[in-house]
């Protein structure tokens, strides 16, 4: 029998072996990263039609969370402000600048301003702002430090796994019910948190359902 | 009264006239023939010019196989609506599909593994098309529930995969099982082929003119030289595989079962369902086995390797399994009966005389009846009744995935909810294109790799036996 294959082939098999280990490693760890929500959707910031700087308004002025988002005590859903809410202030102050031509011209005619949406809820979700925020579940645990944020960026996963995390320990996160809409509340350690969050879990019957159709009605 | 020494002598005088009887054993290669006759036999297989035949075979196959293609994009691009699916019966004809050729392929793992410990040297003329045909019905099989999940592209969601959804899939259920049992089953039956045809894939090697060829045979004989160590390598590997691929010819349809069994519809929750779905498939298998073998025989003249033993071998096992679907039959109406649950008697009294009663007579008929003709030794002795019988075969083991996924479904507790199922003319295009992606495939396997494991044939010709007495003793 006459050779068909050169010597080096002899090595072929195990170098393939070795290139495809590495490259199946590259590939999970890459997918791992690249294509879950904690890349995909942490740090979207569009940019807003009008600069509105949260951490003018929320930080420095002070003002609450639910003097524009309203009804998020009452409702599945947290309002973005209409134009009036905007002009409630800025019809006095700040009312020739530049910046807010948008505002006083979307005031005039009616017509919204095209604000982007910045955390999107995929249609087969289910989830009401208001039952969490009334169990001790506080806008920060979702919607990150606004109060610091200039431009407002996507600041947690929002994937399913992320909303388990919490579903499956709430202690870790509910927080005393005065503190909701204070962003800057921090527990005083990991354990005063367990030890809390035990209590508030017992106390208000905090059950959240881990069943598909919870969330997925 | 004879004396005890008079027996004594009578015994001994005996014992020395006695000799085993002779029970000749059917040679499993007739006419004497040489090794060279069967390597140029089979290596003539492919290594002759292409012909006429195979072409237009391999075209209209090719061509056929488009409907699976088309239907599977149409149902993809537009949603399961196209298919026939409906309110009360939400699982049609791609789950009727899925476990018929998932069936199909077992005789090829029953002949690899089970005959191979049980030291059946009959299986060495069949096993390697028998293993191909194995594999490419679970090519065909894989489709169906592939494409019936609706969101093809979430596909994935079926295996173990850690996600950001930090969900697992259901492993209480039956089709996460099945998922399991299939891959397994499909990889296992790859392997053994494969490592099967190694010798075989090295004569062709050996014998191959061209560069290709050399390159295409070297390639996959991975340096096969023939030497002592790689038999005994070989044979371990073999054997190991045999022991492995041995539970899943019990359990990947045993599984495929347990997708019904587990369920609560009636006609489907009973505990009969693995033995008799693992007889029926193996059933199905040597149906097609024997659909595919005795063309090929005659076509290539393959009479000396594929005798009327392997033959009868066959028809014996299909006999012997189609009784015990025949009894698994009788058997579901009997408990029907004596279970005395009014659900489970009206399911059976409506499956042969209720709305799809056509369907069910069409399976007694085939899968019952026909074959019971395999007793009589002259319908066993011509191939062109065995072939026809064993399309009756095929055709009744897919009516009957027909007969339990539909029946069960469209009558099932309530008759607020019953209906009435009938498929699309997607359904039944997407069906009839696996049969071309099956006849392309198998095609291929004709034309480009060894169709009888040649080594192993020549090991259980009568020369090879080393009490062969050339002078035609069968001792």
């Amino acid at each position: 029998m006459s050779r068909i294959f050169p010597k080096w082939s002899n090595s072929v098999p195990l170098k393939v072996l070795v290139i495809l280990g590495v490259l199946g490693v590259t590939l999970v760890v890459s997918v791992t990263y690249y294509f879950t929500p904690k890349y995909t959707r942490v740090g979207y910031a569009p940019t807003q039609p009008v600069a509105f700087d949260h951490s003018l308004h929320a930080g420095q002025l002070g003002i609450d969370c639910r003097y524009c988002h309203t009804h998020v005590e009452q409702s599945r859903h947290s309002t973005v402000p209409p134009t009036s809410t905007c002009m409630n202030c800025h019809n006095q102050i700040k009312s020739e600048s530049d910046a807010l031509e948008l505002v006083r011209a979307s005031y005039e005619s009616g017509e919204a301003i095209p604000w982007v949406r910045v955390h999107q809820l995929p249609d087969f979700t289910y989830f009401d702002h208001s039952v969490h925020v009334n169990r001790g579940i506080s806008c920060y645990e979702c919607h990150g430090q606004v109060n610091e944020m200039e431009v407002v960026h996507h600041d947690q996963p929002f994937s399913m796994g992320w909303c388990l995390e919490c579903h499956r320990e709430p202690e870790r996160y509910v927080r005393p019910l005065e503190e909701v809409y204070n962003l800057d509340w921090r527990p005083e350690s990991e354990e005063a948190q367990i030890e809390m969050g035990v209590e508030f879990v017992h106390d208000w019957n905090v059950n959240p359902p881990l069943s598909c159709s919870a969330c997925h009605r | 009264m004879v004396s005890l020494d008079e027996t004594k002598s009578v015994n001994e005088s005996l014992i020395k006239e006695a000799r085993p009887a002779r029970v000749p054993r059917k040679k499993l290669v007739e006419n004497d023939r040489s090794f060279d006759w069967i390597t140029e036999k089979v290596c003539g297989i492919v290594e002759e010019k292409t012909p006429t035949w195979w072409w237009v075979c391999f075209l209209v196959s090719g061509f056929v196989s488009l409907f699976t293609v088309a239907g599977t994009i149409y149902l993809i691009s537009t949603g399961v609506g196209v298919w026939g699916l409906n309110n009360p019966v939400n699982w049609g004809w791609a789950i009727v599909n899925f476990v018929f050729w998932i069936g199909i392929g077992h005789a090829g793992t029953l002949i690899s593994a089970i005959l191979c410990l049980l030291k059946q040297n009959w299986r060495t003329s069949i096993n390697r098309a028998a293993e191909a045909m194995t594999i490419f019905a679970v090519v065909c099989a894989g489709i169906f529930p592939l494409i019936h999940v609706g969101r093809v592209w979430f596909a994935w969601w079926l295996f173990p995969i850690p996600n950001a959804n930090a969900i697992w899939p259901q492993f209480k259920s039956p089709l996460l099982w099945d998922v399991f049992a299939v891959s397994t089953y499909g990889t296992v039956s790859l392997l053994f082929w494969y490592v099967g045809m190694i010798p075989d894939l090295a004569t062709l090697r050996d014998r191959a003119r061209t560069k290709f060829r050399q390159w295409f045979y070297g390639f996959f004989a991975m340096g096969w030289r023939g030497s002592n160590r790689h038999w005994n390598n070989y044979e371990m590997a073999y054997l190991l595989l045999a022991g492995l691929a041995t539970p899943l010819v019990l359990s990947v349809h045993t599984i495929v079962s347990f997708d019904f069994a587990v369920s609560l519809i009636p006609g489907w929750h009973t505990t009969i369902f693995p033995p008799y779905f693992v007889a029926g498939a193996i059933f199905s298998g040597f149906g097609m086995v024997l659909t595919l073998m005795l063309p090929l025989r005659s076509i290539y003249g393959l009479h000396d390797l594929i005798t009327q033993y392997h033959i009868d071998c066959m028809c014996k096992i299909i006999l012997a399994t189609g009784s015990m679907v025949g009894y698994a039959y009788a058997i579901e109406f009997f408990i029907a009966w004596y279970g005395a649950n009014d659900f489970e008697s009206f399911a059976f009294i409506n499956r042969a005389f209720g709305p799809y009663a056509w369907a069910y007579w069409i399976m007694i008929t085939c899968n019952v009846i026909s074959p019971q003709l395999f007793w009589f030794r002259k319908v066993r002795e011509n191939p062109a009744v065995v072939w026809i019988i064993c399309i009756f075969v095929n055709v009744g083991m897919w009516f009957e995935r027909f007969v339990i996924v539909v029946t069960s479904l469209s009558r099932d507790f309530l008759p607020s909810s019953w209906g009435y199922y009938s498929p699309t003319l997607t359904d039944i295009m997407t069906y009839v294109g696996t049969f071309g992606i099956f006849t392309f495939l198998f095609l291929l396997f004709l034309r480009f790799l060894p169709l009888m494991a040649m080594a192993e044939i020549k090991a259980v010709t009568p020369q090879a036996d080393p009490h062969h007495n050339s002078k035609g003793g069968n001792h």
